[in-house]
């Protein structure tokens, strides 16, 4: 009695994942909320134009990157080029295309959300904990105009494998010794003080609640929630506050042969912001692995194609910088190459 | 019969994977694993004490916030009312306290109980972390009271009645007999129930991942951020890129399985050492 | 003027401040012990208020929005909870009752011994490393997420709840009801399915629904083993979406309207695992069989 309804159960069930197969074309993706805001939009709309469902999960970089070499998803996405090291662990080669810019960026909760101008220093500083309080002198003398309170500064930073962390660390190990020596570049750090946030959300979060929080956070993170975030001194002396127009100057790089050796921060452009990075979609390069059927594999790449061209049109109402020209072909090339049993998968 | 012995096959295959799969990290990190302090995935050095400390901080914390409120009800249950409306009403309640799931104990943490030590650490002077070691043991607190609360509950029952007797008789107050004598007769199997507590308390993942502030720092400021065992785990498994971040990371669960299991086997015998005289 | 020895005798000063100190015990008692209940009160309060504000068709029927767009529903989320239950309990059951069945009968051995530990370890083993386990086992081999291998996690919770239930309520049955049956020439076998089962058929849903009660609102094992998925599907060879994940990931991200769609997700979640709480206790209490 109770073994035939569990006999029935089981037929459902099997029954049910029959029906799954049938279905139309589904993607896993999984990496970085630095860009998730993008992504998720850029899924939804193809979605409703072509059909192909994505389940992006935004679980950070470093999620990204594990989850490809586990062959868990058929995409990572990283806001850092993985590093030659961890590479040599992928089973098979993998290549990186870059989807657009952004910028990472300092917000903080303090009344009357001011907007504060800092400088490299100050930036390191605070993250080392050195800077404890709002109204330290320093930063005092850079904003003589605003009030700033004797409250104690909260760092709030990530407690995930996080590209956005890569990027900052990377632009804090160029503007202070002390902070390469002391911590160094990477996606899950040594913090010295401070509190961890998941993702990119849990940062912002955390800020929001906190009285005298300070975290980095991508630019768009701060605009969807009304944070202020501040100007930051780039490397000409001004003081850059982080917008579509500054991330795309800082984009304007001269690009390298190898588009992923191209690093952002610290940017030499005149206007351009600091802090900017472009962001990553890893796949392998030959896609004719674990019996992935071909049609799967052609959607996914014209997915991505979609992604660098037509879909770049919403990256700048999210506050994202378009790939530049250059960028793009860089791109093209990089999706040419990827085979399905040799053969290129885009023409 | 093969199905019971099916389940301990299971419990094997379990500790064994466990192992397996942490080999790499077992070697790589040696000895230190237990007693070093660092956690940088940058140098790939990966020590488990500041996890630890935190689980036992957050545990103990919690342990001593449920002993006290849980021998309330249980004195409460056990002594004062046994039967009746009022006393089912706060069974049921307890009961149902026991079966809110994990993630909605770190909700309303994040949402009234952050805040609310926020409020305390500006008053104190403190820095308004509001997440942090105290508020996580508070909610862990509520969490693990159920289970030491229904024993304790039990235990003080146990107790003989001609014992209480002899007290009253001898012109003990009803409050005297159960701090002189109920309480003291029922210790072992109240310690019993803390253990066992502690043994919930120490595995529980969500709710302490939500608002213990995520800081892989050694650190005993319990008004402070930490980070336990569970909840690293929790955070950084899906992303632990090179094998030996992730057999570390498996190694912690290792050590948690091994930790609980213990002091749930401690907890295990002396109850039923109370229970069985 | 009062005349010594018709004044009415005075209550030695010391015994009056222990009858104080017994009252203040009391009240002190009581105080700690309705403290102890606030935590429920809260939670009831906030995720009723909040949470039923939420629900409406479109919270029930639709799938979440990208990120920071307001409107979106959990759709995904309610249909993949219970496709997790399901799964769990098909696996769970027939191991956890044939287990119960066999501590009832021999759990005094030397054999039903370990076994008991064992089901009692399994008991204590906090829910993550579970999950850990069940990605080694399942989602690595298999190359990618799947509500298989979440609904496999979420077994090796339900077990042993289960099998201890199931022993307490075949104990229950009175030794003479085997013993009939058996002296009538009925297979040992047959017994166990045609008459203990049956009769303790109450106790062991009891104990089931207890253990899909707890297992509903598991979250940890989940992270990385079903993963989530912001699309509705009912295949198990994929990721899905589940309740208690989406409370985690929307209750912790900033963004108010996602918040919102956690305190509705929280709400259902509640109202499914307090029912089944209550209901177990109504069953456990009306249906108790009479011997």
């Amino acid at each position: 009695m109770k073994l035939s309804r569990i006999a029935v159960l089981a037929l459902v069930l099997c029954a049910a994942a029959a029906l799954g197969f049938g279905q139309s074309i589904e993607l896993v993706g999984a990496g970085a909320t630095f860009p998730a805001p993008f992504y998720t939009k850029l899924f939804d709309e193809y979605n409703k134009q072509f059909g192909v469902k994505v389940n992006y999960q935004a679980i950070g970089s470093g999620g990204g990157q594990t989850q490809l070499k586990n062959k868990t998803v058929d995409f990572g996405a990283s806001d850092v080029v993985v590093t030659d090291e961890n590479a040599k662990s992928f089973p098979m080669p993998f290549l990186s295309i870059p989807m657009v810019a952004g910028s990472v960026v300092i917000t903080y909760n303090l009344p009357g959300s001011p907007e504060l101008k800092l400088t490299p220093d100050i930036v390191a500083d605070i993250f080392l904990g050195t800077i404890k309080k709002w109204n330290d002198g320093r930063i005092v003398a850079l904003n003589p105009s605003v009030k700033l309170p004797n409250t104690a500064m909260t760092v709030v930073h990530r407690s995930d494998g996080s590209g956005t962390t890569a990027v900052f660390s990377d632009y804090l190990a160029k503007v202070s010794a002390d902070w390469k020596t002391r911590v160094g570049v990477g996606q899950s750090l040594n913090w010295p003080v401070g509190v961890g946030g998941k993702g990119n959300p849990g940062v912002a979060g955390l800020v929001k609640q906190l009285p005298g929080g300070v975290g980095y956070v991508e630019l768009i993170y701060a605009l969807q929630n009304n944070m202020p975030y501040a100007l930051l001194k780039n490397k000409s002396g001004a003081f850059i506050k982080a917008s579509l127009a500054s991330t795309s100057e800082a984009a304007n790089v001269t690009i390298p042969v190898d588009v992923t050796k191209v690093s952002l921060t610290d940017s030499d452009a005149a206007a351009g912001y600091p802090i900017s990075t472009f962001t990553w979609l890893l796949v392998y390069a030959e896609q004719n692995y674990d019996n992935r059927p071909k049609a799967k594999v052609e959607a996914m790449m014209k997915m991505i194609w979609w992604m660098t061209h037509e879909g770049q049109q919403y990256a700048e109402v999210l506050s994202y910088a378009k790939l530049p020209k250059a960028v793009v072909d860089k791109a093209e090339a990089i999706l040419r190459a990827v085979t399905y049993g040799g053969a290129p998968v885009l023409k | 019969m093969l199905g019971g012995i099916a389940v301990s096959v299971l419990l094997i295959a379990i500790f064994f994977s466990l192992l397996l799969s942490s080999r790499s990290a077992l070697v790589a990190n040696g000895f230190r694993f237990l007693t070093g302090a660092t956690w940088d995935p940058v140098t790939d050095t990966f020590q488990s004490l500041p996890f630890v400390i935190g689980t036992l901080l957050t545990s103990l914390v919690a342990l001593v916030i449920a002993t006290v409120l849980s021998l309330a009800l249980g004195v409460l249950m056990g002594e004062y009312f046994r039967s009746g409306l009022f006393a089912g009403i706060m069974r049921t309640a307890v009961e149902l306290l026991a079966g809110i799931p994990s993630v909605v104990y770190g909700f309303i943490g994040l949402f009234f109980f952050v805040p609310a030590v926020r409020v305390i650490q500006t008053a104190i002077g403190a820095p308004p972390y509001g997440v942090g070691i105290f508020t996580s043991a508070l909610l862990l607190a509520f969490m693990i009271l159920p289970y030491s609360a229904s024993i304790g509950r039990e235990m003080i029952s146990l107790v003989p009645a001609d014992l209480k007797e002899a007290a009253l008789s001898l012109g003990a107050t009803p409050s005297e007999t159960i701090w002189k004598v109920t309480l003291p007769y029922a210790r072992s199997g109240i310690l019993g129930g803390v253990l066992l507590s502690l043994g919930r308390a120490l595995g529980e993942t969500m709710a302490v991942t939500m608002v213990i502030g995520n800081s892989n720092s050694l650190t005993f400021d319990i008004l402070g951020p930490g980070n336990t065992m569970a909840s690293v785990i929790a955070n950084e498994f899906s992303e632990a890129s090179s094998n030996v971040y992730l057999g570390s990371l498996i190694e912690i669960a290792l050590l948690l399985f091994v930790i609980s299991t213990l002091i749930n086997i401690a907890g295990k015998i002396v109850v039923n050492r109370m229970a069985a005289v | 003027m009062r005349r010594s020895g018709a004044s009415p005798p005075r209550i030695d000063s010391g015994v009056a401040a222990r009858v104080r100190g017994d009252f203040a015990f009391r009240g002190l008692v009581l105080v700690l012990s309705l403290i102890a209940t606030i935590p429920l009160l809260l939670i009831l309060a906030f995720i009723i208020v909040r949470g039923a504000s939420s629900i409406n068709w479109q919270f029930i029927t639709e799938l979440p929005k990208p990120m920071g767009e307001p409107g979106g529903g959990i759709s995904n989320a309610i249909v993949g909870t219970l496709l997790l239950v399901v799964i769990a309990t098909v696996v769970s059951v027939p191991l956890g009752v044939i287990a119960g069945i066999f501590l009832s009968e021999r759990g005094k051995s030397r054999l039903g011994s370990v076994v008991r530990i064992s089901v009692e370890t399994l008991m204590g083993i906090p829910s993550i490393v579970l999950g850990i386990v069940a990605y080694v086992w399942i989602v690595r081999p298999m190359g990618h997420f799947s509500a298989l291998s979440g609904g496999l996690s979420l077994a090796m919770i339900m077990l042993p709840v289960i099998t201890l239930s199931t022993e307490e309520t075949l104990l229950m049955i009175p030794v003479t009801l085997r013993e009939a049956a058996l002296a009538l020439g009925v297979s040992y076998p047959r017994t166990i399915m045609r008459v203990i089962l049956p009769a303790g058929m109450s106790g062991i849903i009891t104990g089931v629904l207890l253990a899909v009660a707890r297992s509903a609102g598991e979250t940890a094992p989940l992270l990385f083993t079903a993963f989530g998925n912001p699309f509705m599907t009912v295949n198990i060879f994929k990721p899905m979406a589940s309740l208690p994940q989406t409370i985690f990931n929307y209750a912790t991200s900033p963004y108010p309207e996602w918040q919102s769609l956690a305190w509705g997700a929280a709400f259902v979640l509640l109202v499914i695992v307090l029912t089944l709480n209550v209901v177990t206790k109504l069953v456990t209490s009306r249906w108790k069989i009479q011997f």
